[in-house]
């Protein structure tokens, strides 16, 4: 088992933050790496990014939004208790480099995997400006992390209630125009990463995407993950999941992540059921 | 000629032999009638029409009786073709005669001494190929059922546990980190233990077994038989680290500075070859890897009691026509499809499965369409396949592989509508733990190059066998590599050579 070690709500308990003890993974883990979490005998494996490792203290950090069954099932695992299974670190990291002014762009739970990214690229000498955003503004997380993991943060809600009423990527585009930008790291909902990387193209500023398609071993086998960049077809896990944004076929991606829909919908109502029960 | 002057006439050929062959007619010569009116027994299997639609086992097992019955049929030929014909070199009469004698206790402790998974074996092996394709008896009817009857004394010991177990050799006091759980590497595990080296075996999925527990469908073999032959190794003091992806957690350099003297790679081929024409990335397309390790290992068939989903397509085609196909084809059955069908661009002569998978495939009503390839996927407005396009072949002048190549015919387009596509066209070779290791020689595909003897690594303390050094191959063809790179570790930990 995987213990978990701290838990904490977020965003009106709609996403949960969950410290799991894995030496081994802490041990190895860079920005950009992701792990596969199964909570039980009976539950699927799920991709998440994480957020935060702890090599000394030999713990990971994944943040996740509640959205089926095995995040539920996840959510509902209390401090002392664990996963089954946690396997990794998976993917390529995040190369990191000094490239000058950098922006990066987060939004919903994609912020908790932009942290130690904002975090490495201001490390190695970048002037990094963030751009987080959420629905609402009760809906917000890391908003104190990514502060101090950038030079500049800025705040956006859909509706207004806090920072920049619109859109991250209405003010990711006012900071292109202001030129001088070598590079956004943009990290979200796909419809987001897709406009993030339209608006990029065209300022010809490079953009990488950070992308968690339907998996299952992680490690390349199973073909399930895999992505149209470039007009190729990839492996997000082995070959990602970090991509050139400007080269990614979201269409397909947003596609694709739905193929399971109706099925887990029925895995979710009859959890729920249960567990009101 | 009778199939004992076969036997003889392949033994008469040194001067030992022909004396061999005097005293074989003597005790042969009794039992002879007796022996040739014993049919081959036939193994009991669910009616088609029912298993196609669960997935429990095909064949259901014979009864002692039949075990018996068909063991007095093996010869006891003093050259053994049969054991030649096995990768592994089980002492193939051997154990016969004791099934024979009614001692299944003896005949299963017989098989142990060369090979620690008869049950897997006896199920999967293409035994038509090996043992039973050099019985003697072949040449003139039909072959002793060595694979039936090493399943018959693997099953019964299951169920009874009457054996003592393989006797362990004394510590060695030398650790061996075996990297993969999959047949090459719980046989590698299985022999080193028995000579009293430490082994750990480390597996990336979060259950041990690989192929045979994420690609071998249940209904071929139950999953509950390959957990058993591990926990035999572990029982036996084989240490098993699951969810330890070698090359990602911990490097092959690593291993060795934890103190591992040795290390055996059998990662499995693992990489998926789709067809690369367009449409292939649609919902409803999978590589026959995640639709059988969806269905296989995370159990997508007793869904939603197990979370893992899987589509189930009631119109389903699957490209390719080995083993792996089979199985797909056979699963999609299960899952519910009304019409499965294999398509496949060769003709019949060139399909690679094993005969026996295909007469079960064709039993169930799985349809095959030779010279038959897949030009463009068609999908509808949610992204999901609808139908598939095709080309007619005709067979041209023989290729690379010395099969003749499939030409298409003009004019011979046609679409075809389906709603689930398995691409079963093979593997390539995973490179997550070959880039990550130092002084590995790789081939031209990627394969580990290794020393076909020995399956010696080019990197010194490091051995390779099974699907990463062959490409795919058999389960028994990665348990002989195992057990080559067995013995040469031993050798390598005893003498250091």
């Amino acid at each position: 088992m995987f213990k978990i070690v701290k838990r904490e709500e977020m965003a009106e308990g709609t996403v949960i933050l969950n410290e799991i003890e894995a030496p081994l993974i802490a041990r190895k883990a860079k920005p950009g790496q992701f792990v596969i979490l199964k909570a039980n005998e009976t539950g699927e494996r799920i991709p998440l990014t994480m957020a935060e490792t702890d090599p000394e203290k030999g713990t990971i950090t994944v943040i996740y939004m509640v959205v089926g069954k095995s995040t539920a099932l996840f959510r509902d695992l209390p401090v002392g208790s664990g996963y089954q299974d946690v396997i990794g670190p998976l993917g390529r990291a995040t190369h990191i480099e000094k490239l000058g002014k950098v922006i990066c762009v987060g939004g919903g739970t994609g912020v908790a995997v932009l942290h130690p990214i904002t975090r490495a690229l201001k490390e190695a000498g970048n002037h990094v400006t963030c751009i987080i955003g959420a629905r609402t503004k009760d809906l917000l997380i890391l908003e104190k992390q990514m502060k101090a993991a950038s030079h500049d943060l800025r705040v956006c809600t859909d509706d207004g209630s806090y920072g920049h009423h619109g859109f991250v990527t209405e003010v990711m585009e006012d900071i292109l125009k202001q030129g001088d930008v070598r590079l956004v790291v943009a990290i979200g909902p796909v419809p987001m990463m897709k406009v993030a990387s339209n608006i990029t193209r065209k300022y010809g500023v490079k953009t990488m995407v950070s992308l968690n398609p339907i998996m299952i071993d992680g490690t390349g086998m199973c073909g399930g993950c895999r992505v149209t960049v470039g007009g190729k077809t990839r492996f997000a896990c082995v070959d990602g999941p970090e991509f050139d944004g400007h080269e990614v076929n979201f269409d397909e991606l947003m596609l694709r992540l739905q193929a399971y829909r109706e099925d887990e919908k029925v895995c979710y109502d009859a959890y729920c059921t249960l567990h009101d029960a | 000629m009778d199939a004992e002057n076969v036997m003889n006439l392949g033994l008469a050929r040194t001067g030992r032999a022909a004396m061999q062959r005097e005293e074989s007619m003597v005790d042969k010569q009794a039992t002879k009638t007796k022996k040739e009116k014993i049919p081959r027994q036939p193994m009991p299997e669910q009616p088609p029409e029912a298993r196609a639609r669960n997935f429990e086992e095909v064949p259901t097992g014979q009864s002692a009786e039949a075990a018996m019955l068909e063991a007095a049929r093996c010869l006891q030929c003093k050259k053994s073709t049969c054991v030649d014909g096995c990768p592994v070199e089980v002492d193939i009469p051997g154990f016969i005669l004791r099934i024979k004698e009614g001692d299944f206790t003896g005949a299963i402790t017989r098989i142990w001494e060369k090979n620690a998974l008869p049950a897997v074996c006896g199920r999967v092996c293409p035994q038509e190929l090996q043992c039973e394709g050099s019985c003697i008896l072949g040449k003139k009817g039909d072959p002793v059922a060595i694979g039936n009857l090493e399943r018959f004394v693997a099953d019964y010991e299951r169920k009874h546990r009457n054996a003592a177990l393989p006797k362990k050799a004394a510590s060695t006091g030398k650790r061996v980190a075996v990297v993969g759980s999959g047949p090459s590497g719980l046989t590698v595990a299985g022999d080193l233990i028995l000579k009293g080296h430490e082994v750990t075996i480390y597996e990336a999925f979060h259950k041990p077994g690989g192929v045979l527990v994420y690609g071998i469908p249940e209904f071929r073999l139950p999953k509950e038989i390959v957990f058993s032959e591990v926990d035999g190794l572990t029982g036996q003091g084989a240490k098993l680290k699951c969810n330890a992806v070698i090359g990602r957690a911990v490097t092959v350099d690593e291993l060795f500075e934890e103190g591992y003297d040795a290390v055996f790679l059998g990662v499995g081929a693992g990489l998926p070859r789709f067809l690369n024409v367009p449409g292939e990335n649609l919902i409803g397309i999978f590589s026959a890897n995640e639709y059988l390790t969806r269905s296989n290992l995370m159990k997508a068939y007793e869904f939603p009691k197990y979370d893992t989903p899987i589509i189930r397509g009631k119109n389903v085609i699957t490209l390719g026509a080995g083993n792996v196909a089979m199985d797909s084809a056979r699963t999609a059955l299960r899952l519910g499809a009304d019409k499965s069908r294999i398509v496949y661009r060769r003709s019949r002569q060139e399909v690679p499965a094993r005969a026996a998978e295909v007469h079960h495939a064709e039993e169930e009503g799985v349809e095959f369409h030779y010279l038959t390839a897949p030009t463009r996927f068609i999908g509808d407005e949610k992204g999901r396949v609808v139908a598939m396009e095709g080309l007619k072949m005709e067979l041209g002048e023989p290729d690379d592989s010395g099969r003749r190549r499939p030409v298409p015919i003009e004019g011979s387009e046609f679409t075809i509508d389906c709603d689930l596509v398995i691409i079963a066209v093979g593997a390539l070779a995973n490179p997550l733990l070959t880039r990550a290791t130092e002084g590995l020689a790789l081939n031209r595909w990627g394969y580990i190059v290794t020393d076909e003897k020995t399956g010696k690594t080019t990197r010194p303390g490091v051995w390779a066998g099974g699907d990463i050094v062959t490409g795919s191959a058999t389960v028994i063809l990665a348990m002989g590599a195992g057990r080559k790179a067995a013995d040469s570790i031993h050798e390598y930990l005893s003498w250091g050579w």
